[in-house]
């Protein structure tokens, strides 16, 4: 089976809300493909969705080219993390994960590995209702992997996860997808994703606003400010503006300019005789790119993919 | 983007089957220690109710102030309770012949009759039987077969005291010719209103019968019994004593060994009442061909009002039900409140299955729990109870297994009505508290006596209740009069119909319930 997860323009609605609107994606083997957007998106919907839990109106989400459903010993094709809280809480760390090895035909003994595996082994026999929030995390991520799955899905992994917890589970979620597995994670802070996903799907209003690699977001979060410091303000607007771009006035001396190349600002300055101290092009963080990206999804998408804005933003509204 | 080599799984699992899901759901059951825990005293908790009250349960006879072994009560030769009390009038007969006889007239008297209860009236009660008979003995509860005149069910072929076979309607007050043919153990019965055109009544074999019977006349009458509601619900039955008498003429009997006269004998109670001593007594007075034949009692099976049935030493049964109907609700609800049935979902996408495995392991729970409560209550039960001189009414070994089978199965099915009300409804006490008010309410309301009889009856041919008829040992028969109410043991339904009620409403629950989750996004 491919190590690939896809969804293809799945729409879902509940009652009056669309949950998910039109979702399309696709989760490749090798890397760690973050999920992102603010609560509500629609990233758990969308997991439910490819998990074969929830059902879309409309749309496919394929595991490996195939619905959820259709596989036999489905948890050896994929792995979920879905809610650490989900227990049993009266049954022992190791039985939980004893009863989904028996449902997939696997002994005890691989219950025991995967407890190794994310460093459980020591309170496996006990009761997981007293578990911390980050040991059911752990416990979760060892369930999902109980089948030894290709494709992986964590549903937000780092919450309640103290910052060594984060540590191990960014360097483990990496050496996965090193292994060529699929996985993606979810969460909805761009912060805990730094340094582990190389891909990032960021979600706004059930629909994905970017899709890209971690660096090209960046760049492209980037590429479209540029500060200028000029004393003569208004001469700068006036001509700036003329080309179509969108100036704004920081303070008395600074404007940031969208929509305009740096190198192409200073040869409108020049040719006008615009004076000017300093025309910094803006390097943003990942964070900011993830803020601007989600602040409003309909402006970014006419900036990312600028051949169909029109009907984005139709859509949109 | 660089070529990657996608993963291989290095684990290989079993086959993915139906076994690996009852195996899983096995490990989750067994893993939750308080589950198991109610599981384990549901047969406790039976056994120890029944034992407890069979040891304190004792009855003694007295002979005035001496007490004495407490009669035995007859058996019939398919191992039942019976009452066989007549007057007979009885010569040998050989394996081929017969008798032939008329009944000119019947009349009887019934004693203290509501609605005054204030004196002797003539009369006779519905099964007032006189007629001829042909028994392999004069010992009470031999096997027999005979054709008779009834006090308002007219022409009647009865035998070995569970068969009963209608003749004719005809009045008790005209006379009718009646005949017994004997060859080997085939007993033909035919009846006729002029001794010249015969009609068969029917044929039965009565294995065994041996080489020389007794063949006659009998009468009997049966006590006048009564059931009428009580003020606050339920009923009460009262029994008064009645007697028959019958005038028979054309007495002819072929086939009698030589040498070999007529007798007659007053077999089992039959006369032996104050009454008929003082009044009328029971025998016979013959005259010129002419016989009138007088006695009391009945040729038929008795019900639980001789004793106490099998089934009533499994007390312990409704409260072990509740208990394992409330962890089957468990089983499921506690998946849906903390989430996990997502991933119970996830471990076997095809929701049926899973919900079908989950049905399949509580419901073999329930039924070995079942089955060792009944098998270590009932027959100790029924020993010690026996041993203190109770007198529980006798069932077939078949009857008894049915019973104790029976009640494993009836907690097999509502368990897995109760999960399945579960899964219907994803809340333990909503479901818990539904799966009590349509199985344990109406079994309670019904046998207690708080409801009209019809009321009762009602609820146990309607409600998931109906299924504790399969523990019904002792069964009623519509040729004897008897206070068949939910509250003396007997249920509306025979058992297997009872308990395919319960059935139905499980497996209707289960489809609505896989239906749901089918259609519901979990």
């Amino acid at each position: 089976m491919e190590a690939t997860i896809d969804v293809i323009g799945v729409r879902k609605r509940f009652g009056r809300t669309m949950a998910l609107d039109g979702m399309t994606f696709a989760v490749r083997p090798g890397r760690v493909t973050g999920f992102v957007g603010p609560n509500g998106a629609g990233k758990s919907t969308t997991m439910r969705v490819v998990l074969g839990l929830d059902t879309a109106d409309e749309g496919s989400a394929l595991v490996g080219g195939r619905p959820y459903a259709s596989l036999r010993r489905p948890l050896s094709h994929v792995g979920a993390l879905l809610d650490a809280a989900a227990l049993q809480p009266s049954r022992t760390a190791r039985d939980h994960l004893l009863w989904l090895a028996h449902s997939q035909g696997l002994t005890g003994r691989r219950a025991d590995e995967v407890m190794e595996q994310v460093g459980l082994g020591s309170v496996a026999r006990r009761r997981a209702g007293g578990f911390s929030l980050g040991m059911r995390q752990r416990l979760g991520i060892a369930a999902a992997l109980i089948g030894d799955p290709p494709v992986l899905m964590l549903d937000e992994p780092f919450n309640g996860l103290d910052p060594e917890g984060i540590v191990w589970i960014r360097g483990f979620l990496r050496s996965l997808a090193a292994e060529g597995r699929a996985v993606l994670v979810s969460s909805h802070l761009m912060s805990e994703l730094q340094d582990t996903a190389g891909h990032l799907v960021v979600v706004g209003r059930g629909r994905v606003v970017a899709d890209a690699g971690v660096a090209e977001l960046i760049a492209a979060a980037s590429r479209d400010r540029v500060t200028l410091r000029t004393t003569a303000r208004p001469e700068a607007m006036t001509v700036l503006a003329g080309t179509g771009a969108t100036v704004a006035a920081v303070d008395r001396d600074t404007l940031t300019v969208s929509g305009l190349a740096a190198g192409r600002i200073v040869e409108l300055l020049n040719g006008h005789a615009v004076p000017f101290s300093e025309v910094a092009a803006h390097r943003a963080t990942l964070e900011e790119a993830y803020m601007e990206l989600t602040r409003d999804a309909v402006e970014f998408r006419a900036a990312m993919t600028p051949l169909e804005p029109g009907t984005d933003r139709e859509g949109a509204r | 983007m660089t070529v990657v080599t996608p993963y291989r799984s290095a684990v290989r699992g079993a086959r993915d089957g139906f076994a690996q899901l009852l195996h899983a759901e096995w490990t989750k059951f067994r893993t939750v220690r308080g589950w198991v825990a109610a599981m384990a005293v549901v047969a406790p908790v039976v056994i120890a109710l029944g034992l407890f009250s069979a040891a304190g349960n004792s009855s003694s006879c007295s002979d005035g102030p001496k007490v004495v072994p407490c009669p035995a009560v007859p058996l019939g030769p398919g191992g039942e309770a019976v009452s066989d009390s007549f007057t007979f009038m009885h010569r040998p007969l050989g394996e081929g012949g017969g008798i032939t006889a008329r009944v000119t007239g019947m009349t009887g008297i019934i004693t203290y009759p509501p609605p005054n209860h204030d004196q002797i009236v003539n009369g006779l009660v519905p099964w007032a039987k006189a007629g001829i008979i042909i028994k392999e003995s004069t010992r009470q509860g031999s096997a027999y077969a005979a054709v008779m005149v009834t006090g308002h069910h007219g022409v009647r072929m009865q035998h070995d005291f569970t068969h009963d076979v209608a003749g004719r309607p005809a009045s008790a007050a005209s006379p009718t010719w009646l005949r017994l043919t004997r060859s080997g153990d085939t007993i033909t019965g035919y009846e006729s209103a002029d001794g010249v055109h015969w009609s068969t009544i029917g044929s039965v074999r009565l294995p065994g019968l041996p080489a020389t019977v007794q063949a006659g006349l009998f009468v009997t009458s049966p006590a006048d019994l009564t059931v009428k509601p009580n003020a606050v619900g339920g009923s009460i039955a009262q029994a008064r004593f009645t007697q028959a008498t019958a005038v028979f003429d054309n007495v002819d009997l072929r086939g009698a060994p030589p040498g070999t006269v007529w007798s007659d004998d007053q077999i089992g109670q039959s006369g032996t009442t104050q009454w008929e001593q003082e009044h009328k007594p029971a025998g016979v007075v013959s005259s010129g061909g002419t016989f009138t034949v007088t006695g009391s009692g009945d040729i038929a099976p008795i019900g639980q009002e001789a004793g106490q049935s099998i089934e009533h030493t499994l007390t312990g049964g409704l409260v072990a039900l509740i208990v394992v109907m409330i962890v089957a609700v468990m089983f499921v609800t506690a998946e849906y409140r903390r989430g996990l049935i997502r991933t119970t979902l996830l471990a076997s996408p095809r929701r049926g299955r899973a919900l079908a495995a989950k049905a399949l392991v509580i419901g073999v729970l329930a039924f070995a729990a079942g089955l060792v409560a009944a098998v270590v209550t009932v027959p100790p039960a029924t020993r010690i109870l026996r041993s203190n001189g109770n007198y529980v009414l006798p069932v077939s070994l078949l009857t008894e297994l049915r019973v104790m089978v029976g009640t494993a199965a009836l907690f097999a099915v509502a368990a897995v009505g109760a999960l399945a009300l579960g899964a219907l409804f994803r809340r333990g006490v909503a479901a818990a508290v539904t799966a009590m008010v349509v199985v344990v309410v109406p079994a309670v309301l019904a046998t207690a006596s708080v409801l009209p009889l019809e009321v009762s009856r009602w609820l146990l041919r309607l409600t998931p209740a109906a299924g504790f008829a399969v523990q019904q040992s002792i069964p009623d028969y519509p040729q004897v009069i008897g206070d068949y109410s939910p509250q003396a043991g007997y249920y509306p339904l025979p058992p297997w119909a009872g308990f395919a009620v319960l059935c139905g409403y499980a497996a209707l629950a289960l489809a609505l319930a896989v239906l749901r989750m089918r259609r519901r996004d979990a």
